[in-house]
């Protein structure tokens, strides 16, 4: 039933305000099955307000959004069947333990006793959370509790998953840990629509990145897409002293040179062979370069560039 | 897939829940349970010989209060303990877990049966401990084994009742800190009827009040099952009472809980 090219979220106009604030304005995407898309923006854009929408908890004033098949409007109980959502707070009782939130989920999946306990000790196992299994949930660090929250998430075995910032407040460990299940869903064929203040989280697991500003998609596609649209890298070059500064200066030509720091600025295309010729020419005019350091564009300058009120320097320029 | 097939089943799943999370927290029901106690003891031993006089003559006295003035204390019982549902529904709707039960495909109005089947358990239990410290202080009931079934029915109605409305006023309210005071008044409610003295011993303004307020009728049904004293209308209107707070509390929580999530 499920073929590759199938698309598992796909919104159209979507609009929602509270009051007079707008929060999304338009939004249209599109997310293929099987694939993790991640909505990126700062904080107050309107990112869970979308997935709010999407997972049909509150409604849209305009435009229309389908997940899994279904209408989120008008078949919301299909939409409910087939998603899982972790959001950016935690939704595990914390008066039960971290195995009864889990047989709690069973149950409201209707997977039967023996099947849902089955699944309950699996899933504690897979989260590596066996341990804490027995425990009440109020007892759990922030990153079991989210670990918890997820494993209740799979319990149904969704088809599309939403995580809201599922790593926001987490330590780099855990963080670590949490990307590395999302890489194993995704092994397993499930769709993530990722939301993250993380640029580095998108890059790390996303296929498509969207950043949302404003409530509107400012910029959509693949991450390296996204970094090349910032022209911007270059080589820092540093130097011992301000002749050795003149020389490169001569040498090089074009570069944009910083007398204090004692530094020389080079555009650079981020390929080994440009980087080659670069140094070669330096060799040539025997120049003495203290410390050398290549700067690639990575989406803190393409996110700074595109939701930025007052322009960012490095997108004028070029 | 109907979800409307599964509500008995989801509602069972909440309903375990609740008890459970009621057996791990037992600090609130064990509180609920204690303040309709302390407030019998307190109108049986401080108060009793004087207003126990006033009712029944001076040779009355206390062992006569004990009498009138219990089944108040059993209504104060469900007023009380239904204090801990709007509590405890307030504090769920604060929490993420409400947040996924809404993003899934089971009978939303499980997360409410399972609040009101749990609290109507608790409140059961309290009025049963209510009426064995009353018996063992005094309380001297005529009625017959039918007088009791009949009892435990209303009994049955007026928490489910006032359970529902107790749930709609956690619904409604903002916060946990304002969910706990919002069941004040219901708590007020019996000292202005006949709950604790007679209404022909009141102001005219307040005694007014008192006959026609939904208490007034309860009490005067329970006293009149336990105690043998006249029921005459008043079983039909406290009957009435119940269906219109409970079934308006229903409807009222519903209504709020399906409004949007607005956190």
């Amino acid at each position: 039933m499920t073929t590759p090219s199938r698309s598992a979220i796909t919104v159209t106009g979507l609009r929602r305000s509270f009051g007079d604030h707008v929060v999304l304005d338009g939004i249209d995407l599109n997310v293929p099955s099987g694939t993790v898309f991640s909505l990126l923006g700062a904080n107050g854009a309107g990112k869970t307000t979308m997935v709010k929408i999407l997972s049909t908890l509150i409604g849209a004033d305009g435009g229309s959004a389908r997940v899994a098949g279904h209408d989120v409007a008008a078949e919301p109980d299909a939409v409910r069947a087939a998603i899982g959502v972790t959001g950016q707070f935690s939704a595990v009782d914390n008066l039960l333990t971290g195995y009864e939130n889990l047989t709690l989920m069973a149950d409201l999946h209707h997977l039967g006793r023996a099947a849902g306990r089955q699944r309950a000790s699996a899933l504690l196992e897979q989260f590596d959370l066996v341990e804490a299994g027995r425990k009440p949930a109020a007892t759990y660090s922030g990153g079991m509790r989210r670990r918890l929250d997820l494993a209740m998430t799979l319990v149904g075995s969704p088809q599309v998953i939403f995580l809201d910032e599922p790593t926001t407040g987490l330590d780099p460990r855990s963080r670590r840990s949490m990307w590395q299940i999302v890489r194993e869903l995704v092994a397993g064929g499930v769709t993530i629509f990722l939301t993250t203040q993380y640029l580095e989280e998108a890059d790390q697991l996303a296929d498509r990145i969207a950043v949302l500003d404003h409530g509107k998609i400012v910029a959509e596609g693949t991450p390296d897409e996204l970094k090349r649209r910032i022209p911007g890298g270059h080589v820092l070059l540093r130097f011992t002293d301000s002749r050795e500064l003149e020389s490169a200066t001569r040498v090089i030509g074009q570069a944009s040179r910083d007398s204090d720091a004692l530094a020389l600025r080079v555009p650079h295309d981020g390929s080994l062979r440009s980087l080659k010729a670069l140094l070669d020419r330096l060799d040539a005019g025997a120049v003495e370069v203290d410390s050398l350091s290549v700067d690639t564009p990575d989406l803190d300058d393409v996110f700074l560039a595109l939701t930025g009120k007052p322009k960012n320097e490095k997108v004028t320029t070029p | 897939m109907s979800t409307a097939s599964y509500a008995l089943t989801d509602s069972a799943t909440m309903i375990r829940r609740n008890l459970k999370r009621m057996v791990r927290y037992p600090s609130m029901t064990v509180m609920l349970m204690v303040m309709p106690i302390v407030f019998l003891l307190l109108f049986v031993f401080v108060f009793g010989g004087t207003l126990g006089a006033g009712i029944g003559g001076a040779a009355a006295g206390r062992a006569e209060y004990v009498n009138y003035v219990t089944p108040a204390i059993i209504l104060m019982t469900i007023t009380s303990a239904i204090q801990g549902t709007s509590i405890s529904v307030a504090m769920d709707m604060t929490e993420g877990i409400v947040d996924r039960f809404r993003t899934m495909a089971i009978a939303r109005v499980s997360v409410l049966t399972g609040h009101v089947v749990g609290s109507l358990i608790q409140t059961l239990l309290s009025i049963t401990a209510v009426i064995g410290v009353a018996l063992l202080v005094g309380f001297r009931p005529s009625a017959g084994v039918g007088d009791w079934f009949a009892t435990a029915g209303v009994l049955l109605l007026m928490t489910f009742a006032f359970i529902w409305l107790a749930a709609a006023l956690g619904l409604a309210s903002k916060s946990v800190e304002s969910s706990s005071n919002v069941g004040l008044p219901l708590v007020l409610l019996p000292f202005l009827g006949s709950g604790f003295v007679p209404t022909d011993s009141m102001p005219t303004a307040l005694r007014w009040f008192a006959e026609y307020q939904p208490f007034t009728p309860l009490i005067e049904t329970l006293r009149g099952l336990l105690m043998g004293t006249p029921i005459g209308n008043n079983a039909a209107i406290a009957l009435g009472w119940c269906v219109v707070i409970g079934f308006g509390g229903y409807l009222w929580s519903k209504k709020l809980f399906n409004r949007e999530s607005t956190r």
